[in-house]
Formats: structure tokens, sequence, C-alpha cells
């Protein structure tokens, strides 16, 4: 990048800055004027010069100049007005000045803004751009958080800059000019005080701030290693607690911040010292023309109108000279700011911007073998990892890599994928040096995947096709409005050198997966699903997920089918005991006593968990029914009941999980309220109190609790509170609770609990397992088996996926690399999170998958057991970074080398 | 059957008869209730022990694996307990336990087990008498069948 800022800016908005530039001149011209008219408005009008005659007139804008060789020229004679009417009209062309000057600052200033933010946006993603072609060596070294600082933080204040790096010295250096002649004009000598000062000024100022520039770097920095330190212990939280280290974090950024503190209050020393030397030299040339020009005044040298003048326009002096020196420092310290993050950002061995050039057309196959040739790859501590390997991939061949521990395969495995450069020698495709294929070729046409997997925040879809992602391929149409923003924002990404691709677009590529569009995707994802062993996994989310209705309606469009189909299957298989189903005329046991009273499910917080007891309307239902007293002893007994049985405990112990009523933090709460409730009438005790007590009973289930506390009397008369509950439902509730409907899909509630449409027995301890493999079936039988994995696909895998197992993550890193049918499919030990009967069972599965269809891709896979090899048409084994073995299983077996002693 | 019978039935087990009522109530609400028809099974020999099972009401037949196929080797009624052996060493289960008619139990889980021993000593010596006495009888029982060989 352009090492010099002023440079860069000048490159990039030249035509800008002129323009403005030529503006600011224009507007000099009413800013000079407005100067001048005070003093004709004090000296004509308000002391009457040239009215010295009652009804004298002067002629007013008479526009007249002396052009040299021709003389006078009159253009204009003016109008003749007298003494009142001049005033009044000098005062509105004051006015009128006013207005034209605060136009032309909101113009320029607009300006400059949109040409400070366009030069940001470049900055910005320039920087970006830059990242994604660092080689992969710099990513050993740097830290993400400092990264994300420099683009988001540190170039900021270079937006603010750009505008006025060119502006604000012409226009302050106009004002402060312009002023200075002004004051010249009326005179020399007090002119000649007010330079001297301004001297003192631009000598003395820039040369104390030098120090401040100094402390901003330092600033800067520290600033930055902070937020590296704040992004590593976030990834790094696990160890932290792990090793008991937190108070040594602690201490370590207390340490920083001490430092940032002690840094940043110098600054502040240094800028109020400097500020304060600023302003008394400001203040110092009013005191010497108030002396000096007074002094004169009253000697007749100077008339007063010429001194309200000169201390009228010295006040415009001292603001912009003051501001030139901010800029001055702004400059610098800018500058140093954008010096430090290119220094950052220029790093040798750029990748070259062909390589990661948009490619619409998928690329030829690759059809000619991968080599490597004379390869060594070694470590950033210079140990040899690969020592001058020769070898050769062929298409369609299957090659299993084994490796000791220091063997070297990963790093070949990183080679061929691109990820670790070669020392010397190199990987070549055909006659091509891999390196230098462009990414639409290796990234379309090779696949690899590893055990060190990175999925993005996103959904598992996302990140499953995230592999199929390489260019926009369908222009998408905006009409009216959208149209409008569109256009609009592929200008204003030209104009900040921005790429105008449009993230809208369909970026995946379908071709590439064996599918024609969106329709027929699904089936290739369903099959790398099932063939990495996912599927089963990705069904459960399904199932403990609520479904996005707007992307599946075939879900609840069916739901009706789907739970008659489950109850048919239970009753033939004499299951039909596992489940309770939701009945509206009757109670289900095997609910809580709050299901049953709202049987539906809350779809906002008024009714949900907590609130409902305490939600006016349910319990002026509950009274009505006759059921408020009834559930607030209820509540009592299952308070004492609950807190006989766990007031002695520890609050950690592991009991608790089984106390659904309370939480072991709440039990000294209850305990407390038990006892100044005991003995009160129900009449007494307030509402709040009664919502805490009656709350406690909307999570009691017979069934599972065994207290005795159910009667068929009681049962009744909470279905009826039930009935009573929906018929008056007041409006403001109606989106806060879906009722249980048999024929209609709940929204808010999980597709599990949709398609049961009751509740799983309390004591079966198998049911659950039981009726999810009953699902599966049916949902097979019924064909939705393909819509339940797509509302699983939806499941969001959270930062850096850590909401999936380890197990998981690799497992879809491996489908994702199966999804873009490569021909040359690399694996570096991606199963290493799973045990080995599972590895060997998605190895056979993988082998299959890659090979249907007709195609035959060349598959290295670096296995973690040898005995993984087996199923590999060659065998290639590394010992201490060299290749000692080279053949098919049988041979290699039948030798007496390293290979036998591995298996063995 | 409610939590205060099943308190009552806990307090005839051997095992369980030195504790006190409220550490009882205590195990058996924590505790699920989970019931059998006859032929479903508690748990196969081989699997890892993860729960004790107290029989609340019914009958259970206790297999073990042989080459003949399985061989009924006891019978569990009302207030016994079993698979607390596998809980307790950490060992897969020895047998496999199927129910012989509608069957209630009370399923222990094996952490609130030995929680449970941990803060009872009582009950731990119950448990050591019990084991104790059963390998009194095992050994009484090999020196038979030795000496019959």
């Amino acid at each position: 990048m352009e090492p010099s800022l002023a440079r860069y800016i000048w490159t990039h908005t030249r035509k800008q800055q002129i323009w403005i530039l030529m503006i600011v001149l224009l507007s000099m011209i009413p800013y000079f004027m407005s100067f001048d008219l005070p003093k004709l408005i004090v000296n004509g009008p308000i002391q009457g010069k040239g009215f010295e005659q009652p009804g004298a007139t002067l002629p007013f804008m008479r526009l007249h100049y002396n052009l040299p060789l021709i003389g006078e020229v009159l253009i204009f004679s003016g109008f003749q007005l007298g003494r009142k009417a001049t005033l009044f009209a000098l005062s509105l062309v004051f006015l009128l000045l006013v207005v034209i000057n605060g136009l032309f600052k909101l113009y320029i200033n607009t300006y400059k803004g949109r040409l400070g933010e366009r030069m940001l946006r470049r900055i910005r993603f320039d920087l970006v751009d830059r990242v994604l072609r660092f080689p992969p060596v710099y990513f050993k070294r740097v830290k993400s958080a400092e990264v994300a600082t420099m683009v988001k933080d540190e170039v900021e204040p270079l937006g603010g800059f750009i505008g006025d790096a060119f502006l604000q010295p012409v226009l302050l250096g106009g004002q402060a000019l312009t002023a200075m002649l002004f004051i010249m004009v009326q005179n020399v000598w007090l002119g000649m005080i007010a330079v001297v000062i301004v001297v003192i000024q631009i000598v003395l100022i820039p040369r104390m701030r030098r120090r401040l520039i100094v402390l901003g770097r330092q600033r800067q920095l520290t600033a930055r290693a902070l937020s590296g330190r704040v992004g590593e212990i976030v990834d790094g939280i696990g160890a932290v607690h792990v090793h008991d280290t937190s108070n040594y974090e602690r201490a370590d950024i207390a340490a920083r911040l001490g430092l940032i503190f002690k840094i940043r209050f110098d600054l502040y020393q240094w800028k109020f010292m400097v500020k304060f030397l600023n302003n008394f030299l400001a203040q110092l040339t009013p005191f010497l023309f108030y002396m000096i020009g007074g002094y004169l005044v009253i000697l007749g040298r100077l008339d007063v109108g010429q001194l309200v003048a000169v201390i009228g326009a010295y006040k415009d002096l001292p603001g912009p000279m003051k501001e030139l020196i901010d800029w001055d420092q702004d400059r610098q310290d800018v500058q140093v700011k954008y010096q430090q993050v290119v220094e950052q950002f220029t790093v040798e061995g750029l990748i070259a911007p062909a390589i990661g050039a948009l490619t619409i057309d998928d690329p030829d196959p690759m059809t000619k073998p991968l080599s490597a040739i004379g390869l060594s790859i070694a470590d950033d501590g210079g140990a040899m990892l690969l020592n001058r390997i020769s070898l050769q991939v062929k298409p369609g061949e299957t090659v299993a890599l084994v490796s000791t521990a220091t063997g070297g395969a990963e790093a070949l495995a990183e080679a061929f994928a691109r990820l670790n450069w070669p020392d010397s020698g190199k990987i070549a495709s055909g006659a091509d040096d891999l390196l230098e294929l462009p990414e639409a070729v290796t990234g379309r046409r090779m696949s690899y995947a590893s055990s060190d997997v990175f999925l993005f925040q996103a959904s598992l879809r996302d990140n499953l096709l995230y592999g199929l992602k390489h260019a926009p391929l369908t222009p998408v149409t905006y009409d009216g409005a959208a149209a409008d923003q569109h256009r609009w924002n592929i200008d204003e990404a030209r104009r900040s050198g921005n790429p105008d691709l449009d993230i809208h677009s369909d970026w995946i590529n379908y071709a590439s997966a064996g599918a024609t569009g969106p329709h027929d995707l699904f089936e290739a994802v369903r099959r790398v699903l099932d063939a990495v062993v996912l599927s089963r996994d990705i069904l459960d989310l399904g199932l403990r997920s609520s479904a996005d209705l707007k992307r599946h309606t075939e879900l609840a469009r069916r739901i009706v089918e789907l739970r008659a189909a489950l109850r048919t299957r239970l009753e033939q298989e004499g299951l039909s005991g596992l489940v309770v189903p939701f009945e509206p005329g009757a109670y289900n046991k095997e609910a809580t006593i709050g299901q049953n009273l709202l049987f539906g499910a809350a779809a906002g917080p008024e009714l949900a968990d907590r609130a409902l007891a305490a939600n006016p309307y349910f319990a002026s239902v509950l009274k009505q029914a006759g059921l408020d007293r009834t559930l607030y002893e209820m509540g009592m007994e299952i308070a004492e009941q609950a807190i006989e049985l766990f007031a002695d405990l520890p609050p950690d112990h592991q009991f608790f999980q089984q106390l659904a009523f309370m939480s072991a933090e709440e039990i000294p709460a209850y305990e407390t309220l038990l006892q100044r409730l005991k003995n009160r009438p129900y009449e007494a005790v307030s509402e709040n109190d009664r919502a805490m007590i009656v709350s406690l009973s909307f999570a009691y289930i017979e069934p599972r609790h065994r207290f005795g506390l159910l009667s068929d009397e009681l049962m009744s008369k909470i279905v009826a509170a039930r009935n009573r509950f929906y018929e008056n439902l007041p409006p403001e509730l109606h989106n806060a609770i879906e009722r249980y409907d048999p024929t209609k899909y709940i929204a808010a509630a999980t597709v599990m609990d949709n398609v049961l449409f009751g509740r799983v027995g309390n004591n079966h301890p198998d049911a659950p397992d039981r009726i999810r493999s009953i699902l599966y079936d049916i949902l097979d039988e019924l064909g939705l088996y393909g819509e339940l994995l797509n509302v699983g696909l939806d499941f969001n895998v959270g930062a850096g996926g850590r909401r999936l197992t380890g197990g998981q993550r690799q497992k879809l890193d491996v489908a994702r690399a199966l999804l873009k049918r490569p021909d040359f499919l690399i694996l570096n030990r991606p199963l290493s999170a799973l045990d080995q009967r599972m590895q060997d069972k998605v190895l056979r599965n993988v082998l299959e998958e890659a090979r249907s269809d007709g195609h035959s891709p060349a598959i290295v896979w670096v296995v973690t057991n040898p005995s993984m090899a087996m199923m590999f048409d060659r065998v290639i084994v590394f010992d201490s970074g060299q290749l000692v073995e080279d053949g098919t299983h049988e041979t290699l077996l039948a030798g007496n080398g390293i290979f036998k002693e591995l298996v063995s | 059957m409610l939590l205060k019978d099943e308190v009552g039935m806990l307090q005839r087990v051997p095992l369980f008869s030195g504790i006190e009522l409220t550490k009882l109530k205590l195990l058996a609400f924590t505790s699920d209730r989970v019931s059998y028809s006859a032929g479903q099974i508690l748990f196969r020999q081989g699997d890892e022990g993860d729960a004790a099972y107290v029989i609340l009401s019914g009958r259970a037949d206790i297999l073990v694996d042989s080459d003949s196929g399985p061989i009924k080797v006891a019978e569990m009624v009302p207030n016994s307990i079993v698979g607390e052996i596998a809980i307790l060493c950490n060992s897969s289960r020895t047998a496999t336990v199927r129910a012989a008619s509608q069957l209630e139990a009370l399923r222990i889980r094996k952490d609130h087990f030995l929680r449970l021993m941990k803060e009872s000593p009582e009950m731990t010596i119950e448990i050591l008498r019990v084991l104790a006495d059963r390998l009194s009888h095992t050994t009484a029982d090999l020196i038979d069948a030795r000496s019959a060989k």
C-alpha cells in the first residue's frame, strides 16, 4: 500500500479535492465582503458620515470599477437611499451574507464528510482485501483481534481527516490570511503585532506537539495489544478456567490498562498545556490592540471605526489559526496511524490478485496428476517437516498417507491444500505450479478437510454450502425503492473502489454439487450427510427446534396426517401408553398443571413460565373457576414438601436437578415465605405472595412428583378454567399464546412437541428413544424425512461452531468437502475426534460416496490409524520427514518395513 | 402409588432399613418411577450400569447368558433391589433383568446412589454388611461346590 497518506488521498480523491478547493475559494468572496460591512454600517448610517445634511442620500449598490487604460467604468449607478434606509439596506445585505456563508459552509462540510467516508470505506476494504491475500504463514503470528481493531478502529480517524486533508489548510489559511490582510489594510502597525504573535504560534506549538505524536503512537500500539489480549482471553477461556489463571489474566489486563491510562493521562496533560499556551498567545494580541490601538485613537491617528474593524477582524484570526494548528496535529497523528497500519499490512509474498480473481464459469476438471517435486517444508522454528519429497498422485487414485508421529504426512496434505507453502521444491498439477493456479481451479476442483475445522457462526446449511459459494451466479432483479437502493449501492461501491458483487445473488454453484438448482440440491446434501453419518444428529436437532414456517410449509400442512400416523403406529406396536395426547376436553396427567391450564404454547413473555401466575387476566380466570384458593393451598403443600426434602442440602447438590418447582437459590426465599404465610388466612395474603406460591403448583406433574395432590374434581375444574381462559381472552394476549389444536401446527413449539401433540409418559425410561426411532420411520414413510432434515439444517452452529460437538464439526467439514465433488479430495486426519469404529464407517462411506455417479476423484487421506490404509489403492509411509515406503497395502504388509511395524 | 407409600416400601428393603426417613424420602423423590410390562427388559448383561432398581410391585427374572441361551438364575420380588453391584463397582451388568409380570419399580440413578452413600454412613455400613453377607454365602457355596466334586 501507498506509504504516504497524503499521496494515497491525492491519488484517489484528486478531482474531488480540486472541486472542493474551487468552492472554498469561491466562498471567500462573500466571506471577505462580510468583513467590510460592519465598518460601513458603523461609519456610514450610524455615525452619519455622508449624511451630514438632513435629507441627504447616498447611492446604494453602485457598481463601478477603475480599469487600467479605460478609466472608470460605471456598471450600475445604484439606488439613492437616505440614512435610515441605508442602515436597513446594509443590515439586510449583512444578513444575506450570513446566509450565503452558512450555505457555503453546509455544502463544503457535507461534501468533505462524504469524501472522507468514501475514503474510509476504501481503506477498510483495501485492508480486508489484503487480509484475504496474506500468505498462510502470516496468520501464525498475528492475533485476529488485532487485525480487526486495525481495520475497524485505527483507520477510523482517517475518515474524518481525509475530507480536511487539503481543504482545511486552504480554507483556514485563506480565512486567516484574509483576516490578516484586512488588519494590515486598516493599520500596518497593528497588523505587524498580529503577524509576530502568529509566527510565534506557528513555530512554537507544533514543536511542543511532537511529544503528543509519540504518545499517540504508544497509545495506538498499547490499545491494539489490549484488544489482541482480550480476544485471546475470549478464545482461550477454557484454558483460563482449567488452570485457575483468571487472576493472572486479571493482573495482565490491569497492568495493560494501567499503562494505557498513564499514556493517555500524559497525553491529556500535554494537550491542555499546549492549549493553554495557545490560548494565551491568542489573547495577548487583543490586549496589545486595546492598548496600542486605543492610544492611537486618543492621539487621533486612528479612527474608532478602524479600531473596531481591526478588533472585529482579529476575532476571526485566532479561530482559523488554532484550527490550522489542530489540523497540522491531526495530519501528523493520522499519518502516524496510517503508517502503523500500513506497516502491519505490508507483507512479503502477498497472493497475487489474479489468483483470487472472480471467475464465473467453472474451470475444466484437473485431469493431470498432482505431484510433489523435491518438496521441503520447515516449520516456524526451522525444523524440517518434509525433506525433499517427490511423489505423484494420479487422477482417480486413492492414497492413504501413513505417518509416524514426526512423519510429516500432515504437512504434505497442507501443502496440497496450499495452506503450507514449500520452502523449496514445489507442488505441481501437471506442469503448472500449484501455487500459481487460480483459486477458481484449486478451490473448485480440489477439496480439503482436516481435523482443525473452522465453521462460521451461521446455520448448518450455510456452513455446508459455504464450499459452493464461489461467485454470484444469478442476477437479482429489484423493483421500486429496492432498485433505487441497489443502484445507489453499486454506485457508491464503485466510488469507494469496492467491488459491486451482489451479496443477495444466489452464490451457490449447484452444478458442482451435481444438482441443477435449489430444488434438487437437497438430495445431494442428504447423501453427503448420510455418508458422514451426520443425518441422525441433524434430525435430532430438527426435532428439538421450532421450525420456521415460512420455509418449511410442508411440515405444517401435513401435521394432522403425521400425528395420526404416529398414533396408529404406537397402537399397532402396543405402545399407546408411551404418549398421553393433548385433548381439548381432558386433563393430561403427564403434563404440568400449568400446561393443562394454558393448553397452549406461550409465544411471548406475557404468559411464559413465572410470568403466568402473575398475569392479571390469568389470575382472574383462576378466581372465577374457583381454583385460586385450591392452587394456593396446593402450592403451600408443595413448598412444604420441597423445603422439607431439600432445605438441608448444599445448593450445588445434584439432587436439585430433580426439583422442578424452584431452584436451589430460591429455597431460602421460599422458606421465609412459608414461615410468614403458614397460619395466615388466604384473604390476607398479598397478590405477589400468592403468585409466588401458586406458580409452584403450575410445575406439578402427579405421576412424576407423586405427592398425591391431584383429584378428579380438581382436574375437571382445571379443564373448565382452560375453556374459560380462551373464551374471554383479551386482544392484547392473542399473540402471546397459541392454543393447542389437534388440527393445527403450533409455531411456538418444537417439531417434536408438534408431532407428539402430547406428553411422553414419565414412567417409561426408554420412551423418548423409542418414540424418536418410530418417528423417523414415519417421517420416511410420509416423505417428510427430508423436510425435517431441512429444519435441522437451520440450526445455528454458534461462534466457531461451538454448539456442535468436535465430532460433528469434523463430520460437517468432510461433508462440505465431499459436496463439491472435487477431482482431488485431500483429507488430513479429518475424523480424529471420532472413535475408531466410527472412523472406519465414515471412511468406507466417503470412499463410496466420492466414487458414486461415475466419479472417480483422487483421494489422499492422512489416516489416524494404519489399519485404515487397507481400503486404499496405494499406501505411502512417512517417517522423520522422509517418504520411506510406497506401494499397495499387500506389498507393504509383506515387506518388513515401518508400515508392518506400525500395523502390528 | 404415592411418594409416602414408596418410602414405606423402601424402608422394608434391608439395604435401606437403617436410613432415616427424610433421607429415604429424598431418595424416593429424586428417583424415577418406572413401569414395565411383562417381557420388557430393565437392562441387559454387558450394558453399562447407570442405575439400581427397587421393585415396588410385580416380579422380575434375572437371566445370565450361557452357550445354550439365557438361564434364569433368580427371581426378584417386591421390596428387593437389583442392579446395585454394577453401580458400586463401575462394572458392566453381570446379568439381564426382565420383567416377568407387570412391574413397577423405582429407578435410582448411579450418581444419586453414590452421593447418598457418601452422606449417610449408616447406609454405607448397611450395604457393606449385605455385601459381606452375600460374599460369605458365595464362599460357602463355593466350598460346597468344590467338596462335592
